[in-house]
């Protein structure tokens, strides 16, 4: 790892949404799907409060009630 | 307006829809037929104040000041093996959604979640085309626990599980499902354009059984697929026919990867004479935002919505989509002094 992370919305390396505007429209309306250390597509489960995810690699990121959405990368 | 003679023919001019709805919907409680509803689809942005104004009444009168609150979450999510083209959870496209089970215990949180809520309803869905036998079974433990609950217990609960069979409705309505969701999504005559691995005809058989085992039908759609605006009166007239006791309005969520993930997102304004019209088209039946909403109408419009037809709503997140807070929206019904429908006055 570089340090790098990468984008919950798009999947791309931080700073290479393809339309950063899309990923930040998709942030209110989507929980985060890709792993923001590897990018893989997460499990993902959205319940009334909240949303959970996990990375098969890198474990949960999860937000049961309340807790913030992570910001576009 | 003069006919060829000159004379005057005042007595021909036809009756401005609204005017005509103020007397069949309003005063009558029926509904608009599909003609008269195309009219008002075409109604110019100037007259909206006024639609909306109507087709609040028309709930108020018909309906009255309550409104439904409901939670729903995703039981078994994405690998759907159909091709509904708005759909993130179809197996068959590209999007970024994977496949997931909730457990009994998880289930039991997000009722309890809904329960916080103020919600009376509680919708368990799942992304199949129909129940296999180990997805009842989940059901049915689901049903189980959610009865066992201190804070749970008394929440209606509905299901969502696609096409059923015959014996299937029979044994939902055992488990003590109170309603069953079921969209027909469009028009008919739009049906094929948005999904071609089923039909608009055994979804309809369907919410036949359902309605004829007892269980309240809930039965909507999706507005901004590509239909045309006679297809939304078409729709509409289709619901009224079913003439179901819910009937939950979707605004299109471009989802990554499906066919429709570069569909516009529905205008407020337009978003708005559509509620209305569903509205005149169906004045008792309850109506219900879904959703989608917070895309196309922001907070505002939420709040025009519910004083232009609405009388029901989800609160917090959607199955694979998050909402806004559900306090927000209570603090809305709140603010527009509507009360929330209690458990208790649910038969
Ligand atoms: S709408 Fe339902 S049936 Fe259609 S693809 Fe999505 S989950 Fe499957
Ligand atoms: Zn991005
Ligand atoms: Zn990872
Ligand atoms: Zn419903
Ligand atoms: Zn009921």
């Amino acid at each position: 790892m570089d340090g790098t992370g990468y984008c919950g919305w798009c999947g791309r390396p931080d700073g290479a949404c393809p339309d950063r505007a899309v990923c930040v429209r998709r942030r209110g309306t989507d929980p985060p799907r890709y792993c923001p250390s590897c990018a893989r597509r997460m499990v993902v489960q959205v319940t009334p409060a909240g949303w959970s995810a996990r990375c098969g690699r890198h474990g949960s990121l999860g937000v049961e009630a309340d807790a913030p959405t992570p910001p576009v990368g | 307006m003069s006919d060829v003679d000159g004379r005057s023919t005042t007595s021909a001019q036809p009756v401005d829809v609204l005017a005509r709805a103020e007397a069949e919907v309003l005063e009558a409680g029926r509904g608009l037929g599909e003609g008269a509803l195309r009219e008002v689809l075409s109604l110019p942005d100037s007259r909206l104040p006024e639609l909306l104004d109507l087709a609040h009444r028309v709930r108020l009168r018909w309906c009255g000041p309550e409104v439904e609150v409901e939670g729903i979450v995703s039981l078994k999510t994405g690998g759907c093996p159909e091709d509904c083209h708005f759909c993130s959870q179809s197996g068959l496209f590209p999007t970024p959604v994977r496949a997931a089970w909730l457990d009994i215990p998880g289930l039991v949180r997000a009722a309890r979640q809904t329960a916080a809520s103020g919600a009376t309803e509680f919708c368990v869905v799942a992304a199949v085309r129909g129940p296999d036998e180990r997805l009842l079974r989940q059901v049915r433990a689901g049903i189980e626990a959610i009865r066992a609950d201190e804070v749970t217990r008394e929440l209606n609960i509905a299901c969502s599980l696609g096409m059923l069979t015959g014996e299937q409705v029979e044994e939902l309505a055992a488990m003590g499902v109170h309603r069953y969701n079921h969209n027909l999504e469009t028009a008919r005559s739009h049906f094929s354009r948005v999904v071609t691995t089923h039909t608009w005809e055994e979804r309809w058989s369907t919410l036949r059984m359902v309605r004829d085992a007892g269980m309240e039908v809930c039965c909507g759609g999706i507005i901004g697929m590509g239909e045309t605006t006679e297809q939304r009166a078409e729709f509409a007239s289709q619901l009224a026919e079913l003439d179901p006791h819910e009937v939950p309005l979707n605004f299109l969520i471009p989802n990554p990867g499906t066919p429709f993930e570069h569909y516009p997102v529905v205008e407020g304004p337009e978003a708005l004479r559509t509620v209305a019209a569903f509205r005149l088209a169906l004045p008792r039946t309850m109506l219900r935002f879904a959703g989608g909403r917070e895309l196309t109408f922001g907070d505002l419009g939420a709040r025009q919505g519910m004083l232009g037809g609405i009388n029901a709503i989800i609160v917090g997140n959607y199955l694979t989509n998050l909402g806004r807070p559900a306090g927000e929206d209570l603090d809305m019904l709140a603010e527009l002094n509507m009360p929330i429908k209690a458990l208790n006055s649910t038969l």
